[in-house]
């Protein structure tokens, strides 16, 4: 029964210390020291060793390894080449230097910094990631990240209520629904509404003249997701829809892949209040669904600038006059202010806010520029290439960008369903999450990991199946 | 002796010269020559270049090499800080979390084709039940405050299918409480009623009868505290919360020192969230990710609905009829998602690596070092009369919070001196000016991955920095001097004039384009 339990990662454990630490503190048994918990609460050892955890034993890095590997090879894991799905997270590569640095680990075991002299590398590449995204996004206050981008759309809700003090917010009809599930969990105990405005069923547009319908003077902030994640439509009438919020004292959001943005007019350009967006580009891995980079920018104005959630890292200047880094507008925060704070984040996604950064870094302007055309040639040529085999496609005809929707004519889930069998993970079947898709509607998406061999493969495929 | 890298390292935007960093000039080729230059429609053009450096791979490479010399975090030393539980992070686990055969899988991705994934996921829910004494889990929430706020959601949707939550609109919440609860129970649309702490580190219980009401909907509790207490009256609060149909949330950040010894759901608790990143070992990057899963009792709420229907995230059940693990998405009576997806699968592998490497025996024992360790250092500290324990003689389990108090009315030498003091000989700091009923706290939490060689080097150098304080006042002041920075000046760093959040701002400043931000 009794097992030794002395383990490489609790260097105390080992017998001799341990006696002797307790000596010193002056009690005979480990017990001794819980000896203000209830009795009757108190697991007993044999209790507790019995209770299903893990293998119900320690198990050395050998038999972890075996364990770990089967479960990782006990998926159908598409290598990136293989699989052409987005729709909110995409298969990106990831240069090896990005992971390297990613592993460092004074980066990966450090705490906040919240002492300030021991951390500045880590808060200057804070700062590096802040300010390259505030170019890429024409904006001028960057945090150091939230969660996801789905978080940061709930929290840019929130804000534009204690802004505004009042309480509807207009999105598109076509927001990605896990967008949408996750605003609604935010917004719905202070009784803000979302509501949907249209989206023309031939161009993917939003419709205008349904806006100007649903906003009114309870109207707090205009959502606009760009491109539509869930059609890659990018909405060209962007900047005409921020000017309809704008006459309605509304905030504009504009909801972003960081991505695109070499390409597209960036959310400062469209006079956005507060950009969000997805950093899952950015040299992160889709890890089934987490850890993303929720990316939240602000204009220079006070009031965005006071109400905005989340860390900031500034720079300014230690005793001597260099520079120096340093945690900046933390009576927002939920440790100085408490119940008064702007949000209750705190664990956010730092890490992966600097993999941006090294990603950013890497890249440069041209890199980033070469990956960004890389995504729209693969994905208008694959589109132009199905409707040759009289597909629509896409189905939308404005303006797309990565992912784009096709009308397969037939159960798209069957096609998909084949396509698995031959090793290829093919899109995302609409009608399994959002009511105005149909059953033969598929969502399928490029990206730069995609050779035209590798597409061409995947067009002969379908056409085989149609 | 302690010396910090100090490299005068520019920014990636003075280190832009034009080179490039990884070539993909070429990858665009096969389909222009299709499709021909790109055309978008100019009403979307963008028309200038973001303004992005360009350096070579090594200059990137060597850039945030340097920057991560001027970093600090477990790898590098003690890491203390109070109720943050920077325990060591095992390699194996990195290994396995940042696996490309998890990086390639994508949220969407078909239940059958990732089974051997999901069965951990779903064993994971299990061991962290058995773990907590509850029912079922939800492997979901991104971190502990997003876990509180999952957790407060639900109560508010209990309280709403009840028709009762016009009345019920307030959370307990004692005043050793971290930030976050508060915070949590007001992005959940509820008052935040505070409740204060008795001499003896408890919950004042007449206090918390005082407040107690028909309007009280849910209360949120640290056990062990913030004080590194445990909530003696934990069973008399339990009985008295429910009795008024409130429920009672658990703040598991301070699980580690309680692991194999008493569990939350023991305690009476209906809902608790675990930090990942503190008690299960998955490191703190910096400042995040992390994963901060949800566990319920199955406790009724009307006819027909239980709290596991409305848990808002996902669940792994296994579907026997078709021999498969599955997800069951939140249903209708749930409040909804907190993030897009799963959860943060990168951490929750991490755990289920770190789970089964120490099985129950290893986790208790992970529990009772914590505790050995805290009280090894409490007992050390008994002899330096700068620093005092306040709230008690009682045992402390996983963090202890000392007062610098004395030495600060002797000496006027502060927590923050203090902490200056422990970077120069190359410890990070604890947890200073918290929790707030403390006085110059210096809030201490080695955990069971600290050897007693460096707690008793850090007893030490607190007794030395106490000499020094008493012997020159103002040499503390100076501290730190080994670290690559001096002192940072805070009023600047956030003066409305002087205010630099972007590199953008920095240059317009410079050339006196931006206003002042008031
Ligand atoms: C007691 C306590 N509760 C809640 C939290 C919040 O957890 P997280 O940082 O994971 O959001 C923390 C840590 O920061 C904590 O120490």
């Amino acid at each position: 029964m009794a097992i030794d339990m002395e383990h490489a990662w609790i260097p105390n454990s080992k017998e001799e210390i341990k006696r002797e630490m307790l000596d010193f503190i002056g009690v005979k048994d480990v017990l001794d020291l819980y000896n203000d918990v209830p009795k009757d609460i108190l697991i007993s050892e044999d209790k507790w060793n019995s209770l299903n955890i893990g293998m119900k034993r320690p198990l050395d890095e050998i038999e972890v390894s075996e364990v770990v590997e089967d479960v990782l090879n006990k998926n159908i894991v598409f290598g990136p080449r293989k699989q052409f799905i987005g729709g909110g997270a995409w298969p990106h590569y990831i240069p090896a230097s990005v992971r390297y640095l990613a592993e460092r680990g004074e980066f990966l075991t450090a705490y906040t910094p919240y002492q300030a002299e021991i951390n500045q590398g880590l808060m200057q590449t804070l700062f590096e990631y802040q300010s390259m995204m505030a170019d890429l996004l024409d904006m001028d206050v960057v945090n150091s990240s939230m969660y996801d981008m789905a978080s940061s759309l709930g929290e840019a809700i929130l804000m534009a209520a204690r802004i505004k003090k009042k309480n509807k917010v207009i999105v598109p009809e076509v927001i990605n629904p896990f967008h949408l599930s996750v605003a609604r969990s935010y917004s719905a105990p202070h009784g803000i509404q979302l509501k949907k405005y249209k989206i023309d069923k031939e161009t993917g547009y939003l419709d205008i003249e349904d806006v100007k319908n649903k906003i009114d003077d309870d109207t707090i902030a205009v959502y606009l997701e760009y491109p539509y994640q869930f059609t890659g439509v990018v909405d060209i009438n962007a900047k005409a829809l921020g000017e309809i919020a704008h006459e309605k004292q509304a905030l504009f959001i504009v909801g972003v892949n960081p991505i695109s943005l070499m390409l597209y007019k960036p959310p400062g350009e469209l006079d956005a209040d507060i950009a969000i967006g997805e950093g899952q580009p950015l040299g992160l891995g889709l890890n089934f669904g987490g850890p993303y980079l929720g990316i939240f920018a602000t204009k220079w104005k006070n009031e965005l600038v006071r109400q905005m959630p989340g860390r900031i890292i500034g720079l300014t200047e230690d005793s001597s006059s260099s520079n120096a880094y340093a945690m900046v507008l933390q009576t927002r925060e939920q440790h100085i202010r408490r119940s008064k704070a702007t949000s209750n984040i705190t664990t956010n996604s730092s890490l992966n806010a600097m993999i941006a950064a090294f990603y950013i870094a890497l890249l440069g302007r041209k890199g980033l520029r070469d990956v960004a055309e890389a995504i729209w040639y693969r994905s208008h040529y694959a589109s132009h290439e199905l409707k040759k085999i009289g597909l629509d496609s896409p189905l939308f005809t404005g303006e797309f960008f990565g992912d784009f929707i096709v009308d397969f004519k037939k159960d798209f889930k069957e096609i998909r369903k084949n396509m698995l069998k031959e090793g290829i993970l093919l899109g995302i079947p609409l009608a399994n999450y959002v009511e105005w898709a149909t059953e033969s509607w598929g969502l399928l998406s490029f990206t730069e990991v995609h050779h035209k061999e590798d597409i061409d493969f995947v067009l002969n495929k379908i056409r085989e199946f149609m | 002796m302690f010396r910090q890298a100090k490299w005068d390292e520019p920014s990636i935007y003075e280190l832009s010269n034009g080179r490039e960093g990884i070539r993909f000039s070429h990858i665009n080729d096969a389909f222009r020559n299709i499709m021909g230059e790109i055309s978008i429609d100019a009403s979307v053009k963008r028309e200038k270049d973001p303004q992005l450096p360009e350096v070579s791979e090594v200059e990137v490479i060597r850039h945030y090499t340097k920057l991560s010399e001027m970093s600090y975090g477990v790898d590098n030393g003690p890491v203390p800080l109070g109720s943050c539980t920077m325990k060591y992070n095992p390699r194996i686990a990195l290994r396995y979390s940042s696996d490309n055969r998890l990086a390639f899988i994508h949220p969407l991705q078909p239940e059958e084709t990732i089974q051997g994934l999901l069965k951990a996921l779903y064993d994971l829910q299990f061991w962290l039940a058995e773990i907590t004494g509850m029912d079922y889990c939800t492997l979901h929430p991104a971190a502990g405050a997003q876990g509180e706020l999952t957790g407060i959601l639900t109560i508010r949707k209990y309280h709403e299918i009840k028709e009762q939550i016009s009345t019920k609109d307030e959370i307990l919440i004692p005043d050793s409480a971290h930030g976050t609860n508060p915070a949590s129970a007001i992005m959940g649309g509820f008052k935040a009623i505070e409740i204060p702490t008795a001499d003896d580190g408890n919950i004042d219980f007449d206090a918390f009868l005082a407040s107690l009401s028909e309007r009280t909907a849910g209360f949120m509790i640290t056990n062990p505290n913030t004080l590194g207490l445990f909530e003696e009256r934990i069973l008399d609060i339990e009985r008295n919360v429910h009795e008024k149909d409130g429920l009672l949330y658990y703040d598991g950040a301070n699980l580690n020192g309680i692991l194999g010894k008493v569990r939350p759901g023991d305690m009476g608790f209906d809902i608790a969230h675990l930090n990942l990143h503190k008690t299960f070992s998955s490191p703190h990057g910096g400042g995040g990710p992390g994963s901060g899963p949800i566990c319920i009792k199955n406790r009724k709420v009307v006819n027909g609905i239980t709290l596991k229907d409305l848990i808002p995230g996902p669940m792994i059940y296994y579907d026997e009829k078709e021999g498969l693990y599955k997800i069951k998405w939140p249903g209708r009576y749930s409040p909804g998602l907190l993030k897009a997806f799963f959860g943060n699968v990168q951490q929750l592998l991490w755990t289920y690596v770190y789970i089964l490497s120490l099985g129950p025996q290893g986790l208790k024992e992970t529990g009772e070092v914590s505790v050995i360790n805290t009280n090894y250092f409490v007992k050390l500290m008994e002899k330096y009369r700068g620093y005092s324990i306040p709230y008690g003689k009682r045992f402390r389990k996983h963090e202890v919070v000392l007062s610098s108090e004395p030495l600060h009315k002797e000496t006027g030498v502060t927590a923050e001196d203090i902490s200056k003091g422990l970077l120069d000989v190359g410890f990070h700091a604890p947890t200073i000016y918290f929790p707030l009923i403390v006085k110059e706290a210096l809030m201490t939490e080695f955990t069971e991955g600290e050897t007693k060689e460096n707690i008793e080097r850090y007893a030490k150098r607190l007794g030395e920095i106490e000499d020094i304080a008493r012997k020159d006042p103002e040499e503390p002041k100076r501290w730190p001097k080994n670290t690559s920075v001096g002192r940072v000046n805070m009023v600047k760093a956030n003066h409305p004039k002087t205010l630099i959040p972007t590199w953008r701002i920095k240059i317009l400043r410079e050339r006196g384009l931006i206003k002042t931000l008031r």
